[in-house]
């Protein structure tokens, strides 16, 4: 299966009610799934006029108490902001997946990491984040689905799956699993008709003086408890290591082959890779770099995870960034020479 | 002593924001009396737009959502489709539905969604302060069209409601007023008919258009204004049945 199919039907068996999305590649293998597969299942496929309005019928799925979806890649992420800002004021919860392409504009079909800023700063307007999680292989991106749908019910908030044009195309074995659902709460807020109960409003205007205020310190306090709980990387080597890689995604892929490629020749490499983008493992890489040892940041952008990297580590140790932007990936032995070039200038 | 009238339950006992002499109130209640009527409440809800009518979940005592400027019928299309039981209404202005969200409501009507579209169009913007809307009558002088709207750069009045009615996923489209009582009890007629549709399963969108006074914006006493949707937006917005398929 590829990564595109193996995600639609791990959304399926995660339980979802609805998909809602737009084409865009390299994406379609999504919404050509799903259109088969939902109706197969009882469930709803709507292929909406924009990525405008997938979100916002997400929106409304969402706030009568449904799991819904919606998939698209980089320029239609950017059109669905306006719906995932009103997602994060409203509290609903939301699972989009970006398949990111290179930009900006309309760019190109390659596979891309421009979209980390937009991804982990919220991306639209107002004091808000989204959980954004960040698989590097078929099977982890399957797994992250029923993941981001219970993390979305939890919190009441958008999880968003930042995926790029490799991981969604490629195809490896993946074994798909209906887990065990962790106890969610219950939705007594949503929309479901006011039948002996008072009414239920979904809203994001909060007009009266202080209210607004006080909505964004309780979603800050909600957003440090998913700080706490939900943040998320994976440490390769990282012991012993003289230089770091951090990388997250496909790249994190190649680097690893970069890493082993680097210990045989006798230079001691490790990896970080953040696995959660947002709540990014800060205490994990600040931890790292109490030793002093080189971080090598590798994206394919022209420098966006970097910043938070250099954040955690707080100018205890260098950090040096390659990246290679606009569908440009980085080779393995790219990579090694890098960490190459780092460590022999280093040790002179 | 006989009560011969009384507020309808799924209208709150609470005084609304809106302007002296508006018509959102006397729309609010035509659409709660309809609910009530119908025996729905309990399982309708209702999408509030960006305009005036924006705190509508204040005064209506339903389950309702406020949504983003213009996207109610897509927010719609979410609900009805995982809620085919439950109805479904989104209550838009004109600058909602005819500017910024006219892309939404023509798909919506064009993949026939089972819902029912409240249109209140005064042909002006009020929550901003008075501007321009796709509805402003020709000559109207509005915060944006100071010298008075000229089809020559902005356009003639939109008429979507025809637009609407000519796709078939359009069921019924009415364009009604609350001008005098014959209107205000004929809005109230459209306005259940529409939700009946919805209630039978019909399948297409439904919409009422009701051509509502704002007094503030068209500068003009509320009794004036009246008479002013009832002499001049009539002529550019005919009253009617654009279509009904029941
Ligand atoms: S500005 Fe116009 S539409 Fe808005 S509340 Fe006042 S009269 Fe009504």
């Amino acid at each position: 299966m590829c990564g595109n199919e193996a995600l639609s039907e791990a959304a399926i068996i995660a339980g979802l009610d609805a998909y809602f999305g737009y084409p865009i590649t390299p994406q379609n293998e999504i919404t050509a799934y799903m259109s088969r597969r939902m109706p197969e299942q009882g469930k709803v496929f709507v292929q909406s006029e924009s990525e405008l309005a997938a979100i916002n019928m997400v929106f409304g799925a969402s706030a009568t108490g449904k799991r819904s979806m919606t998939t698209s890649s980089s320029p239609g992420i950017s059109l669905m902001q306006e719906g995932i800002s009103y997602l994060a004021g409203a509290e609903l919860p939301a699972v989009v997946v970006n398949v990111m392409r290179g930009g900006p504009g309309l760019g190109n079909i390659s596979p891309s990491q421009g979209d980390y800023f937009q991804a982990t700063r919220g991306g639209g307007h107002g004091d808000y984040k989204t959980i954004v999680i960040a698989p590097s292989s078929v099977q982890e991106l399957a797994d992250s689905m029923s993941r981001a749908f219970d993390l979305a019910d939890i919190y009441r908030m958008t999880v968003l799956i930042l995926a790029d044009g490799i991981l969604g195309q490629m195809m490896e074995p993946v074994v798909l699993d209906k887990k065990p659902k962790p106890p969610l709460p219950a939705k007594d807020w949503a929309l479901t008709g006011a039948k002996q109960r008072p009414q239920n409003i979904v809203r994001s205007l909060w007009l009266k003086d202080g209210a607004l205020e006080k909505l964004n310190y309780k979603l800050q306090e909600k957003y440090r408890q998913v700080q706490k709980n939900e943040t998320r990387c994976e440490q390769y080597m990282v012991d012993d290591a003289d230089i770091v890689i951090v990388a997250y995604g496909i790249v994190a892929r190649i680097a690893i082959s970069a890493v082993n490629k680097a210990r045989q020749e006798g230079i001691k490499a490790g990896l970080i890779r953040p696995i959660t983008l947002w709540p990014f493992p800060t205490e994990q890489i600040d931890k790292a770099s109490e030793e002093l040892r080189i971080f090598l940041v590798v994206e394919m952008s022209c420098g966006q995870m970097v910043d938070d990297v250099k954040l955690a580590i707080a100018g205890k140790s260098p950090v040096v960034f390659h990246g290679r932007p606009g569908g440009g990936v980085p080779s393995v032995d790219e990579i090694l020479e890098k960490i190459r070039q780092l460590t022999v200038r280093n040790s002179v | 002593m006989k009560t011969v009238f009384k507020r309808t339950p799924s209208l709150k006992d609470t005084q609304t924001h809106y302007c002296p002499g508006c018509g959102h109130g006397l729309a609010h209640r035509l659409l709660a009396e309809a609910i009530d009527e119908l025996g729905i409440h309990d399982r309708t809800i209702g999408i509030a737009p960006v305009g005036c009518a924006v705190l509508a979940y204040d005064y209506l005592d339903v389950d309702m959502i406020e949504v983003a400027h213009g996207r109610a019928p897509a927010v719609a299309t979410g609900m009805k489709r995982t809620n085919p039981d439950k109805i479904i209404f989104s209550y838009q202005g004109d600058g909602d539905l005819a500017a910024i969200g006219t892309a939404e409501i023509i798909h919506a009507a064009h993949r026939a969604e089972q819902i029912t579209v409240i249109f209140i169009n005064n042909a002006v913007f009020g929550m901003t302060g008075g501007q321009m809307a796709p509805t402003t009558l020709l000559g109207q002088v509005t915060t944006t069209t100071p010298q008075g709207r000229q089809s020559n750069g902005q356009g003639f009045p939109l008429q979507i409601s025809e637009l609407l009615a000519i796709l078939p996923g359009a069921i019924y489209v009415e364009r009604c007023s609350v001008y005098n009582p014959a209107q205000i009890s004929n809005t109230k007629k459209a306005i259940k008919h529409a939700f009946e549709l919805q209630m039978n399963g019909a399948k297409g969108l439904s919409l009422v258009e009701v051509l509502s006074p704002c007094p503030t914006y068209w500068h003009m006493s509320p009794a004036r204004s009246m008479e002013w949707i009832e002499k001049e937006m009539t002529k550019v917005f005919p009253l009617g049945k654009l279509k009904d398929i029941a």
